[in-house]
């Protein structure tokens, strides 16, 4: 016991001395929150369309009206579609709604379906369906307004359909971004911070000395974990703190679940770092391993922005492996609806087994040995 | 009759991707209250056999035992017992001297008083108490190793091993460090001290000499010089010109096994039973042998004095003005001073040596006149050009081998000589002729698709001088050239370097081997950044004769010298 | 003249065998690209599929089965459960097990068939919105053209708009037509900021870069040695990515190679002369990888490919105009799916020479400075 109150006690001043230490939690956490909460905003509330306007009467003026008074859409009105042809090419605009040239006449004639031609940039299909979803709403709310003035309000709609979004009632990505950013956030410190640090170690011969004197493998180790799961909890905290007061994203869970989970999270992070560096004993290799087996999953299989039920089913199973799947949808969870046991406990226990598979694999491939 | 500390049978250790063993079996014993030098140069398995009594690592064949435990099921027994200081010392860089004397004692289980007094006592032994609080990365060379020294000795082991504890450092810090052991031996402590010094091997009881893996004498140095006594012996009065030339003569001769320039000097030895061969000058003086002498005996002898490298070089021109033109050369970073005031001139046709422990500033200085860093004050002129801003044509005169020969790892050897020649423009049949010409002078032919990285040291060596030298350059900077590598190989490369001399390149040496600086026909001493002495080794060596010191050795005068500078700052300080 | 491009020659020489002689960076050269490649192209979508809903259907009604028919019956949703409580509804969406819950009240076929607006809620997790709001879109459109069914069969057609909706370059809105193309920009980049950025920290660890600069070389020199190499295997790897692209994914490609080489060629220069910075104010290898993942995480974030530039708040859009990867994806989609002009392309590739040009700049003042 005295021998790891030591070894952390070394680690820890280590810590605080060491620059990389500083560049990777709490420079690159910042930019990483700084840049899910300003840079990556999936809200498309502004989208920019060219509306040509082939025919000009009060009826199409009041269509007119519609859409550029949709909150979604911003609206440019021009008299030729080929205007607007080029500014589609060059992502001026993403999309083209033209009200054709016989629109009232054929509106009042009442002969069946009008066309209205909606053209999107299918070179951002995010968008595209953005587009059009907000186009046929706007057309919609249109032709019920049309009918309640005509006096035929009933009729005009007979299926209406109420969505409720629940937890994130104002629909901002940010909401579920900046959260899930925390788990990217603590893979660093967990995983890339600790395959640095302990291939360091190695580098330096450090580590040959430190094996030489009476310590176990197991205290060396430990001696390493403890502080740095002590920093990933602290950094945790920060990082809740800016989300909830300076990104305004709402924290309905309870404290101590968050600690749990995370504290499950590090566990699994951390023993994927230490597995890391007793397998490639010098940074640069360890530094690239952690990137790809750590960093980039987190980025892209975790679901954090990419939904992983869109993903092709071999990719799917895949993404089981990674404890961070796991840890970002406990933190959505709790931050925008609130302790969710079923679903926390779920995930606690997944983190756990891959804890501790990577925790026996890195006890068998760490002896006090320079050969191993 | 007392009990070895660690009994060593027949032990192999072969690593992954060599051919050969690191350690073929090898069999010893190490005694307590016993310095045992474990001698060898790089590559020899000193490393390898001292991690394998810590139980760093296992062998494929053989035991060890070490305090009566097995060195393969026990480790961690023979932990409790033992202090290892590593190569690199082992030191955390971020923590104070106290930090890591804490780390230690807490590792072992000391508290209390005990500890207080331990402490105390070690920081007195290696005169760090002042420093207590300076973090470990900012002490110079000679204290890292003192205070390697004193965590390895918290435990109070049984055992003690010291990797190449004194390499580089400062000869004065590395007698304080020979003191202090010494000290402990009183305490029936066993020391294995590995170096590859080989002045330092005569001092230890007893020494094992190790080369590519294996044993080849073990036993008290005073034997092994037996072996070769009576046959070593000094040319004097010899024309100092003339030096070189004689040498290589000499080399040519049968029943001469080695022969190096010593000041002034030529010192041979000869094959058992073999007469002397006559001398057109000077005469034949007795001298007792060195270590290094019995080495190469031990190996065969040393290479013959011919240079096919140097046959192709054409003569360089007479110049009466001096090539390296050094003035008053300072730098400081910061405000800490690395180089204070350096000034010398080296002629065509001379060797010059910088010598000095690492720290000293002598890279730094190497580094101004190459043109690599720019001076605080003062000049450099190379060829009368300062090389900062000197033109491609000019930089082409030169050559260059940095320090730990830096060769490109992953490239073949070719494909590293290719590209020095080409950068150094040469290109079509020229350049393959420079190239086969190389291959061929320094025997690269059956490792021409190795790649560099993997090569052994002596060939790395090569090949780096190789690449060097294509251009046939007018003046040659050698970065500690020599590091590490075995005697037979520094002989060769000296002869090289000897008969390019003689065509007139002038070749600047930087080397912390006090014997080696011997070779060079002045060298200037450099400590702390001061140049304390420049002159040829026998001046030198002539500054600090006194009755004390009959025959001093270059390191006394180094050691000498510096006393006296220090005494002399301090009066000038004072008044 | 002609020896210093021999000089430059034997350099340039030098690095593409240092490169691909050494297996760790062989493996970097390909593993990486390949993983990524991968990944991004199947699991790097925005797409919304496979998607799970609850239905709680209280309706006894043909047309409540209608519904629940068409919901069923489309190839969207992929999960569909039947809860009978309302109860079972909250659980189903907090435990993630649905994204929506579609719920058909008591009176449902009733209020149709009297003629009165029939309504019908929808609960939709706005944990994940951006899928969410998707999702909401398929189920209206499925509910809406019911509706229109109703009114054909009751003749009360009124006057509706039928919404004929084009995605233009990319009729079905594929969205691995958006992710590859982008892909040779980012992988492209990333090869060539890990080359540069290691070369000259490799050389100072190593110790030979002192040997090059006793040689003959002059500074500049050696940065034309270190540029050229770089570039050209950040061409190779974008035209690698690019073949991968368009004969393994069958990615159209409609504009014209000359102008897609053209681009790539200024885009590596600017990417190349980031690197050099980096690795001109990195002291060792170890720094240089951070200091390259350090600036690739933002440059791809914020570059328009996880979430569009326009979606950002203007004073950081103004900051992605330093960023060359934005211009490059906007040219790469053009390309690929727009056959862009070469006006366009060259709207957004004189920026490149711009940033290409000072970051070459500062990379050769930092590297003389440094020298030292």
């Amino acid at each position: 016991m005295r021998r790891l109150t030591a070894l952390i006690r070394k680690e820890t001043r280590q810590i605080l001395r060491d620059p990389s230490t500083f560049l990777i939690a709490f420079l690159q956490p910042l930019i990483l929150l700084f840049i899910f909460g300003y840079g990556v905003n999936l809200d498309s509330n502004k989208i920019r369309i060219g509306l040509v306007v082939e025919d000009n009467t009060p009826d199409t003026a009041s269509l007119v009206r519609a859409f550029t008074n949709s909150r979604f859409l911003e609206v440019r009105l021009g008299q030729d579609r080929r205007e607007f042809e080029h500014d589609l090419v060059i992502g001026h605009i993403r999309g083209i709604v033209v009200i054709p040239q016989d629109f009232s006449i054929d509106m009042a004639l009442q002969t069946g379906a009008v066309n209205l031609q909606v053209i999107a940039d299918g070179a951002e299909p995010n968008i595209a369906s953005f587009v059009q979803n907000y186009t046929f709403g706007v057309v919609q709310v249109w032709l019920q307004h049309e009918a309640e003035d005509r006096g035929q309000s009933a009729a005009a709609l007979p299926i209406r359909v109420l969505p409720r979004f629940w937890y994130n009632a104002e629909l901002k990505s940010r909401n579920f971004l900046v959260p899930g950013s925390i788990a990217i956030i603590m893979t660093l410190i967990g995983t890339m911070l600790t395959a640095l640090v302990i291939s360091r170690e190695w580098e330096r011969g450090t580590m040959e000395s430190m094996m030489a004197t009476p310590v176990t493998i197991t205290q060396i180790l430990l001696g390493k974990l403890i502080p740095y799961f002590v920093m990933g909890i602290g950094s945790m905290t920060l990082c809740t703190l800016v989300c909830t007061l300076v990104y305004d994203v709402p924290f309905r869970g309870t404290y101590p679940a968050l600690l749990a989970a995370t504290s499950v999270f590090l566990l699994a992070a951390l023993g994927q770092g230490l597995l890391i560096s007793s397998v490639a004993k010098d940074q640069f290799v360890a530094s690239q391993i952690a990137l790809m087996a750590a960093f980039l999953p987190a980025l892209m299989l975790s679901g954090f922005i990419f939904e992983i039920h869109s993903m092709p089913r071999p990719i799917q199973l895949l993404t089981h492996v990674f404890a961070v799947r796991y840890f970002v949808t406990s933190l959505q969870t709790l931050f925008l609806t609130g302790n969710v046991w079923p679903l926390l406990i779920h995930c606690m226990a997944a983190m756990l087994v891959i804890s501790m598979v990577f925790f026996a694999l890195t006890t068998r491939k760490t002896k006090k040995r320079l050969d191993a | 009759m007392t009990e070895p500390v660690v009994v060593i049978e027949g032990l192999t250790k072969r690593f992954k991707g060599m051919d050969k063993p690191a350690l073929d079996g090898v069999s010893t014993s190490i005694l307590p209250g016993h310095i045992t030098g474990l001698v060898g140069p790089d590559g020899a398995g000193k490393t390898t056999l001292i991690r394998l009594m810590v139980g760093l690592l296992h062998a494929e064949a053989g035991t060890i035992a070490v305090g009566g435990f097995n060195a393969r099921t026990q480790a961690e027994a023979i932990h409790e017992i033992i202090g290892y200081m590593p190569q690199k010392f082992g030191l955390y860089e971020d923590l104070t001297v106290i930090e890591n004397l804490d780390f230690h004692a807490d590792l072992r289980y000391l508290s209390g008083t005990a500890r207080k007094e331990k402490f105390d006592k070690l920081l007195d032994f290696t005169d760090l108490t002042a420093f207590q609080r300076r973090l470990a990365g900012k002490l110079s060379g000679g204290m890292k190793q003192k205070l390697g020294l004193a965590c390895a000795l918290i435990g109070t082991p049984k055992l003690l091993l010291l990797d190449e504890p004194s390499v580089g450092v400062d000869p004065i810090s590395r007698r304080e460090l020979w003191a202090m052991v010494q000290e402990l031996l009183a305490g029936g402590i066993a020391v294995v001290w590995s170096t590859s010094y080989l002045d330092e091997a005569e001092k230890c009881d007893s020494v094992i000499l190790l080369n590519e893996g294996r044993k080849l004498y073990d036993g008290p140095p005073a034997d092994l010089l037996g072996s070769v006594a009576g046959r070593t012996w000094q040319i004097r009065g010899i024309d100092e010109s003339r030096r070189r030339t004689v040498l290589m003569n000499m080399l040519k001769e049968d029943g001469v096994i080695d022969g190096v320039v010593q000041g002034r000097h030529i010192r041979i030895v000869m094959a058992k039973d073999k007469p002397k061969p006559l001398l057109d000058e000077g005469q034949w003086t007795a001298v007792e042998p060195w270590f290094e002498d019995a080495f190469i005996d031990i190996l065969g002898g040393g290479p013959g004095g011919h240079s096919k490298l140097a046959e192709q070089i054409s003569e360089k021109p007479l110049q009466d003005k001096p090539v390296i033109d050094v003035q008053g050369l300072t730098k400081r970073f910061g405000d800490f001073t690395a180089v204070h005031n350096n000034t010398f001139q080296i002629r065509r046709g001379e060797i010059f040596g910088l010598l000095g422990p690492n720290g000293a500033g002598k890279s730094t200085t190497f580094k101004m006149m190459c043109g690599l860093l720019q001076p605080t004050e003062g000049r450099a002129f190379v060829t009368g050009l300062d090389l900062k801003t000197a033109t491609s044509q000019a930089r082409s005169r030169i050559g260059y081998m940095a320090q730990k020969f830096s060769l490109y790892g992953n490239l073949n050897v070719v494909q590293n000589l290719r590209f020095f020649s080409g950068l150094y423009g040469l290109s079509g049949r020229r350049q393959k002729e420079q190239i086969d010409l190389m291959i061929e002078i320094f025997d690269l032919k059956e490792h021409l698709k190795m790649n560099a990285g993997t090569l052994p040291l002596g060939f790395k060596q090569r090949l780096a001088l190789a690449c060097a030298v294509m251009h046939q350059p007018d003046v040659l900077f050698l970065d500690e050239p020599t590091s590490g590598v075995d005697p037979i190989t520094r002989r060769e490369f000296w002869t090289h370097i000897n008969a390019m001399v003689e065509k007139g390149v002038t070749v600047m040496v930087t080397t912390h081997f006090m014997d080696e600086a011997e070779y060079c026909d002045r060298i200037g001493l450099i400590y702390r950044g001061e140049n304390i002495a420049t002159g040829t080794p026998d001046d030198l060596k002539k500054l600090v004769q006194s009755d004390q010191l009959q025959n001093p050795t270059l390191e006394d005068a180094f050691v000498t010298l510096v006393h006296r500078s220090h005494l002399e700052n301090q009066l000038q300080e004072t008044a | 003249m002609r020896t210093s491009a021999g000089r430059i020659f034997a350099l340039i020489v030098k690095e593409l065998l240092t490169m691909f002689r050494d297996p760790k960076g062989r493996v970097i050269l390909i593993v990486p690209p390949i993983m990524q490649m991968v990944v991004f192209a199947f699991a790097a979508t925005l797409e919304v599929k496979n998607i799970s809903v609850v239905i709680y259907n209280q309706d006894t009604g043909s047309h409540g089965a209608e519904i629940v028919h068409r919901l069923a019956g489309s190839p969207a949703f992929t999960d569909i459960t039947f809860v009978d409580r309302n109860e079972a509804i909250r659980p189903a969406i907090d435990q993630q097990k649905a994204i929506a819950a579609i719920s058909i009240p008591q009176d449902f076929s009733r209020d149709i068939e009297a003629g009165r607006a029939a309504r019908l809620q929808v609960i939709l997790d706005g944990r994940r919105s951006n899928a969410a709001q998707i999702v909401n879109g398929y189920i209206t459109t499925i509910i809406t053209a019911y509706g229109n069914e109703i009114e054909a069969v009751r003749g009360t057609t009124q006057p509706s708009i039928r919404i004929d909706g084009r995605n233009w370059f990319n009729e079905n809105l594929l969205y691995r037509w958006f992710t590859l193309p982008s892909l040779v920009g980012i992988l492209a980049m990333m090869i060539a900021l890990v080359v540069t950025s290691l070369s000259v920290a490799r050389e100072r660890e190593l110790g030979t870069f002192d040997q090059l600069l006793v040689s003959p070389l002059m500074p500049l020199e050696i940065l034309v040695g270190k540029t050229i190499p770089a570039v050209i295997i950040g061409i190779a790897e974008g035209l690698l990515i690019w073949t991968v692209a368009i004969t393994a994914f069958g990615i159209p490609f409609k504009g014209s190679f000359l102008l897609l080489l053209f681009a790539l060629f200024i885009f590596i220069m600017a990417t190349v002369g980031t690197g050099l910075f980096i690795s001109a104010i990195s002291k060792t290898q170890q720094q240089a990888v951070l200091g390259t993942f350090i600036f690739m995480v933002p440059a791809v974030t914020l570059s328009g490919y996880t979430a569009p530039v326009e979606n950002m708040p203007l004073w950081l859009q103004k900051v992605t105009y330093l960023n060359p990867l934005k211009y490059f994806l906007i040219t790469l989609k053009g390309l690929f799916l727009k056959d862009m002009s070469f006006h366009d392309v060259w709207t957004n590739t004189w920026p490149l020479l711009i940033i290409g040009g000072l970051t070459m700049f500062l990379a050769g003042w930092f590297f003389t400075k440094r020298l030292e």
